[in-house]
């Protein structure tokens, strides 16, 4: 059986009665991964008709938040491209420590294992208390997730190597204690920690930041969205502030290219040079 | 700008590394199609392997770059850690979502969003593997009425994937690493 036995047309149906309905507005992500969840979703719940999988969307808020979380893609690890996060300790949080309060914010950060690397890094650096992490995403139930800053035991030996190779000098596991399957990360790593939902289709700027975090979210975008998107970052960013992307996403070519110079080294980091 | 008029898509597993190295030399420099490698590989190995591919092609060789158009004569290796996917207007979209067939990139992704992109203006080539990422791809590609082809599992170094593959896909032509060179520059009008 083919794997998208749901037509482009249909995706493109059912996004348009998401956004009516739910209000929430997939006409801007990419087509070919949204065509790929939206199908997968379909023969995952076992529907056997487009009519019915429609009805079903239409019919039951509780199932249209179900097809919102399942055709987002929430897949995240703790010091994700550990790289990325030795550059962000070495070059972005000696300047972010120059300032009397941080404001960072986190945009589309699922289930919150970035969000709590960051928090582990301003700890480290003896800047947490004087930060605030706005941790956002579009998909409530990935935020509960984050909130209770519970995570997979089992993942704690690959994170703590990513941890390490991002030059963490102290003993990972100090972070959370073991229970049951979960550890739990400590409280005052989350204390700092704002986990709220936000849109980045439909809602706007909130506050100003010195640090914008945003990864692996706007390859599911097409290229207007993207622009729009890195306006409002750009927009919701102090002069000199930091814009951080995941590792395949790039300013080059978009409308705010000109007021950003990206740091010296080959990780995803800018510096918005001009308001 | 014109997008490639056709698209090949090669993807290997255990064992897919040598093929292509051997067929990548013998390209046609004036190919009038895209080419796209997935292989399966650990994340560390990966700007090493675009390197290493880059000093056997006539083509230029570079790690396929999120929304930009698919360009004829050019040779795209999937990152390591995304899916690449093909969009209909010919452009390339990256996915960070969940391993199929404990693969990221996985094989049957790409095949099987390309074969909706290029339909019959395409063809897919499976390679020496050890798991089953691939084989789903090529009947999605025969669908769309391109055209699948594989290694001939006796030259496999590992045959599992080539083999699986002729058994429950269509497969249009068995080849030798020899014969693959050829084969991609026929596809691409040459």
């Amino acid at each position: 059986m083919s794997k998208y036995p749901i037509s482009e047309q249909e995706v493109n149906v059912l996004l348009n009665d998401v956004w009516e309905r739910y209000g929430y507005d997939f006409t801007e992500y990419a087509p070919a991964s949204i065509n790929r969840r939206v199908n997968h979703l379909f023969q995952m719940d076992r529907f056997p008709s487009f009519a019915e999988y429609r009805y079903r969307i239409i019919s039951d808020p509780g199932y249209a938040m179900r097809f919102v979380e399942e055709i987002t893609v929430n897949v995240t690890e703790m010091f994700r491209d550990p790289s990325f996060y030795q550059v962000l300790r070495t070059h972005v949080l000696p300047v972010l420590a120059t300032y009397p309060f941080i404001r960072v914010w986190h945009a589309g950060c699922s289930t919150g294992e970035e969000v709590y690397s960051v928090a582990i890094l301003l700890k480290e650096a003896g800047l947490l208390q004087k930060s605030v992490i706005y941790a956002t995403d579009i998909n409530v139930s990935v935020l509960e997730k984050g909130r209770k800053g519970l995570f997979r035991l089992s993942q704690m030996q690959q994170y703590s190597r990513n941890y390490m190779e991002a030059g963490g000098r102290e003993d990972f596991s100090s972070y959370y204690t073991a229970n049951y399957e979960y550890a739990k990360f400590r409280e005052d790593l989350g204390e700092k920690i704002i986990f709220s939902p936000h849109n980045l289709v439909t809602d706007g700027s909130f506050n100003e930041f010195q640090l914008i975090i945003c990864r692996n979210v706007l390859i599911y975008f097409n290229k207007k969205l993207q622009d729009r998107v890195l306006t409002l970052f750009s927009d919701s960013l102090e002069q000199l502030g930091f814009l951080a992307l995941g590792s395949k996403e790039t300013l080059s070519f978009t409308s705010v290219t000109r007021k950003f110079r990206q740091l010296d080294n080959r990780e995803k980091i800018w510096r918005k040079m001009q308001l | 700008m014109t997008t490639a008029p056709y698209l090949i898509v090669i993807g290997g597993s255990a064992g897919g590394l040598q093929p292509v190295l051997h067929l990548l030399p013998a390209l046609n420099a004036s190919i009038n199609a895209a080419i796209i490698i997935v292989l399966h590989r650990p994340s560390h190995y990966e700007s090493l392997l675009t390197d290493l591919l880059s000093t056997r092609s006539v083509l230029p060789v570079k790690e396929a770059p999120e929304k930009e158009p698919l360009l004829p004569g050019v040779v795209y290796i999937a990152p390591a850690d995304y899916h690449l996917l093909i969009e209909r207007d010919h452009t390339l979209s990256l996915d960070a979502s969940e391993k199929v067939n404990f693969s990221r990139p996985s094989i049957d992704v790409t095949f099987s969003s390309a074969a909706l992109a290029y339909r019959n203006n395409m063809a897919a080539i499976l390679l020496s593997g050890a798991n089953n990422d691939g084989v789903e791809g090529l009947t999605d590609v025969h669908e769309a009425g391109g055209t699948t082809a594989v290694q001939d599992p006796a030259t496999a170094e590992v045959d599992y994937m080539p083999r699986h593959a002729i058994e429950q896909a269509p497969v249009d032509i068995v080849l030798q690493p020899s014969e693959m060179a050829a084969f991609i520059n026929e596809m691409g009008g040459i």
